[in-house]
């Protein structure tokens, strides 16, 4: 399915060959353009006309065995049930056109929705959708069920006041008629009804959809032409012709405000006022075809529509390929079916069974004319009127020339093409005349058709050689060819003051001179830096000349081994090639102080992003420590002066006479230095282990123990002492 | 020569004059000036160590130096308040300039210990 998917995106491409696209491709060969505008004056006025008709050339398929996988793959069911009565009915008509086998869950599961809307009493759109459902199931409807569904939709009739309402209960009264045994359904007041109905509508070929909503669409055109359809079916005496006619000079009204796009397809859109009612131009388009065709069925006389706008729609449908939703795709196929039987015009599609040929196959131009759906199409003949090329403005490159029809496979042939025809891309005229003359009033064909045919083939490489040439004197200084139909190994060297020459010849396979898209020989040096240069051309002879004098700033001062390599591709040339022509070692003067770097090669993106190496915390080295020696012979010596003052004390005659001697003051005088002993040692529990806030605790309660005592022994010492002094 | 005699003669005559006034402090001040001494030496040892080996427990050495001058000068403080010829703190009795002496201290040593790490 990928590959239709493909062949209809390319399809779709060339339909959009555009003039705006032509133009841009003049613009590449503006050179070329000039000199010949110059030249042929009728060439130009040719262009002028082709431009004013500017039609873009497309091309059209008919449906076809991808669009049946789709339908396979895009209408699936649970177990052959579908959400919806609508659903069901869009599934079944689907398949129905589309030539697919019915399958028996599928229709069993429809059956029983049917019967199961049919027995209760439902709205008129669910019976409208299990009528239309069943006309393709075909399950049995009981008489009792259809009796009440007839009087339930005639009442439904009556009491209608919308065109919604009209639709699906006179709708459904035709498909029961249909249906049901009793074939005398007739609506009593049949004109009456006509002319409600026609009371939506406006002057602009629109109608509205009630009479209170002033909102027009062509979507509710067409479902008002289906419904007076029907009225026009179900009148149990003749109606009223002027309203006929009236209605007729509506709906050419409603084509007038048909849209186009550039490729010739026709479709009708209504304006976005409320995007809840919007309906895309996919389903107005497919609606009013129903309704135009469900009238033209319903009556009779001319029904005056160009079959040009019918051509056009039908493009319009066979364009958008294979939809990928279900109810595009029914849509579609719906408005197909509409198309390949009806009253007004079928109209007859011309499809090329390959848009691109090839010289080398010899490949002959095959062409086949069917109906939208597939089918054969009457007797005619086709004939190529003429071939014009994509890029220029000359006249026809063909005569005028039929194409032989092969009864086997139903394909109109032409076997040799033209020697004016080379490799490129060109638009075909195709012109189909059918060959029975009655034929003409059923069937359109339109009247030229575009088709862009793509040619390729082999392109002739000769004479390739590439050649070293000193700068001053072109004089040679080495020469090789080279065969760039295989990989070459061609070593040369040389300096600044020398230049390189490649040179080949292409020619086409009817000998004229052929300029591909690319063209171009690239130079990669060892440290990746690639420069690349256009291989221009005069005729067929294609040659650059790199002059290493102007070029050694653009090497940024590289020497060094240059390999090369020449692409010459286009899309019409089957035989492109990027090929490996050899090295050269290049020697460049140095690079001056200024000289620009090359540019920084693309890092490999794993080794840029990738994880970087591991980092490990340095710690900070540890301060260098003394010899534990050292230190512990300074801690000796720190205790010396303490022994030197205990000694000093012992020299001076230190005594503890005035100590207390009775007892409550000598306990407090050993409690005082105890105290202060011991906040000494808490000091040192402090340093080896306890925190300041413990510490300022303990401190806190010592320090009121001591303060205590301390001024009971201080007291008693000094009142000692002032005794002392008195006495 | 004479001149260079007489001022050898006069540092020695003004040692010895220094020395026999020295005897005659009372023993309680000559206790304290030897806790000083005791105290300033303790210091020097400690920056000649610091000196030798480098500073890199700065905050220890801080800590040493500053508790051995600290002490020394709440010794400083307690002589002159206990000195009966300083006619300044003739009403302050020496119990109580003791006392002041032992508090602070044991608050110096408090922030001592803390800093000492």
């Amino acid at each position: 399915m990928w590959v239709e998917v493909e062949a209809q995106i390319s399809s779709r491409q060339n339909s959009l060959h555009s003039c705006a696209r032509q133009r841009l491709q003049k613009e590449e060969r503006i050179s070329f353009t000039l000199i010949e505008m110059a030249r042929s004056l009728a060439g130009f006025l040719v262009l002028l006309l082709v431009i004013s008709i500017c039609e873009a050339a497309s091309l059209f398929q008919p449906i076809s065995d991808s669009h049946r996988s789709a339908a396979l793959e895009l209408f699936t069911s649970d177990h052959g049930s579908f959400k919806s009565l609508e659903e069901t009915y869009e599934a079944l008509r689907t398949f129905q056109i589309l030539g697919i086998e019915k399958k028996p869950d599928v229709t069993a599961a429809a059956c029983r929705s049917i019967s199961e809307t049919v027995g209760s009493s439902s709205t008129p759109k669910d019976l409208f959708y299990a009528l239309k459902a069943n006309s393709i199931a075909q399950c049995k409807i009981h008489e009792k069920a259809s009796e009440g569904i007839i009087s339930s939709l005639k009442a439904a009739v009556s009491g209608a006041s919308l065109l919604l309402d009209f639709y699906y209960s006179i709708g459904g009264l035709v498909l029961i008629k249909d249906q049901s045994s009793k074939a005398d359904i007739r609506l009593a007041d049949a004109e009456g009804v006509f002319r409600s109905v026609k009371a939506f509508s406006q002057s602009d070929g629109r109608w509205r959809y009630s009479s209170n909503n002033p909102e027009s669409s062509a979507f509710a055109a067409g479902i008002a032409l289906e419904t007076l359809a029907g009225i026009v079916s179900l009148a149990s005496s003749e109606l009223d012709q002027s309203l006929i006619s009236t209605l007729k000079n509506d709906m050419s009204k409603l084509f007038d405000s048909i849209e186009k796009y550039d490729d010739g397809t026709l479709y009708f859109d209504d304006k976005l006022v409320d995007g809840h009612e919007y309906q895309g131009p996919l389903s107005t388009t497919s609606s009013v075809l129903r309704g135009l065709t469900a009238f033209a069925a319903a009556t009779t006389g001319n029904i005056n529509l160009p079959g040009d706008k019918i051509l056009g729609l039908a493009k319009f449908f066979l364009g958008i390929g294979v939809p990928g939703d279900a109810k595009d795709f029914f849509y579609q196929v719906d408005a197909l079916a509409c198309l390949e039987s009806n009253r007004v015009s079928v109209p007859l599609i011309l499809s090329l069974s390959s848009a691109v040929l090839s010289l080398n196959k010899k490949d002959s131009l095959k062409v086949r004319v069917t109906t939208v759906l597939g089918s054969k199409a009457p007797p005619l003949t086709v004939k190529l009127v003429g071939a014009f090329s994509s890029g220029s403005k000359d006249a026809s490159l063909v005569e005028s020339q039929e194409l032989k029809f092969d009864q086997g496979s139903g394909l109109h042939i032409l076997n040799d093409l033209p020697k004016s025809i080379d490799v490129g891309s060109y638009t075909f005229v195709f012109e189909v005349v059918l060959q029975e003359p009655e034929d003409e009033k059923v069937y359109v064909t339109g009247s030229q058709t575009k088709v862009p045919v793509f040619v390729t083939g082999i392109i002739k490489i000769e004479n390739s050689e590439i050649t070293i040439l000193d700068s001053d004197l072109g004089s040679v200084e080495s020469q090789s060819k080279l065969d760039l139909a295989a990989k070459n190994a061609v070593s040369l060297s040389a300096n600044h003051l020398q230049k390189l020459r490649l040179s080949f010849q292409l020619t086409t396979p009817h000998g004229r001179a052929f300029k591909p898209h690319q063209a171009f020989l690239k130079l990669r040096h060892e440290s990746k830096v690639e420069h690349i240069f256009v291989v221009g051309n005069s005729g067929k002879q294609f040659e650059i000349v790199l002059n290493f004098l102007g070029l050694v700033e653009k090497f940024f001062y590289l020497s060094g081994k240059y390999d090369m390599e020449l692409t010459v591709g286009d899309a019409a040339m089957e035989n492109s090639l990027l090929v490996a022509i050899g090295h050269i070692e290049l020697d460049l003067p140095e690079a001056p102080e200024k000289a620009p770097r090359p540019p920084p090669q693309p890092v490999d993106p794993y080794s840029r992003y990738g994880p970087k190496a591991e980092i490990t915390h340095i710690f900070r080295a540890p301060e260098k420590r003394p010899p534990p020696e050292l230190s512990l012979a300074f801690l000796g010596l720190t205790i010396l002066p303490l022994l030197g003052f205990l000694i000093g004390l012992l020299r001076l005659g230190v005594n503890m006479k005035n100590f207390p001697t009775k007892p409550v003051p000598a306990t407090f005088a050993v409690l005082f230095h105890v105290g202060i002993g011991a906040v000494l040692l808490l000091y040192v529990f402090f340093w080896l282990k306890l925190d300041l806030f413990q510490t300022l605790k303990a401190v806190g309660f010592l320090g009121v123990f001591l303060v205590f005592v301390g001024h009971r022994t201080l007291s008693h010492l000094a009142a000692a002492s002032a005794k002392l002094k008195s006495a | 020569m004479a001149r260079e005699k007489s001022s050898k003669d006069n540092a020695q005559a003004l040692f010895h004059s220094l020395r026999s006034a020295y005897a005659a402090t009372p023993v309680n001040l000559k206790i304290i000036d030897l806790y000083v001494g005791f105290a300033i030496f303790t210091a020097l040892i400690q920056v000649v160590y610091m000196a030798s080996v480098g500073s890199f427990p700065f905050n220890s050495f801080l800590s040493g130096v500053l508790s051995c001058v600290g002490t020394a000068v709440l010794a400083v403080c307690l002589r002159i308040q206990v000195n009966k010829e300083n006619k300044e703190f003739k009403d302050l009795p020496p119990e109580r300039a003791f006392a002041d002496f032992v508090l602070c201290n044991l608050v110096l040593h408090l922030v001592i210990m803390n800093f000492l790490g």
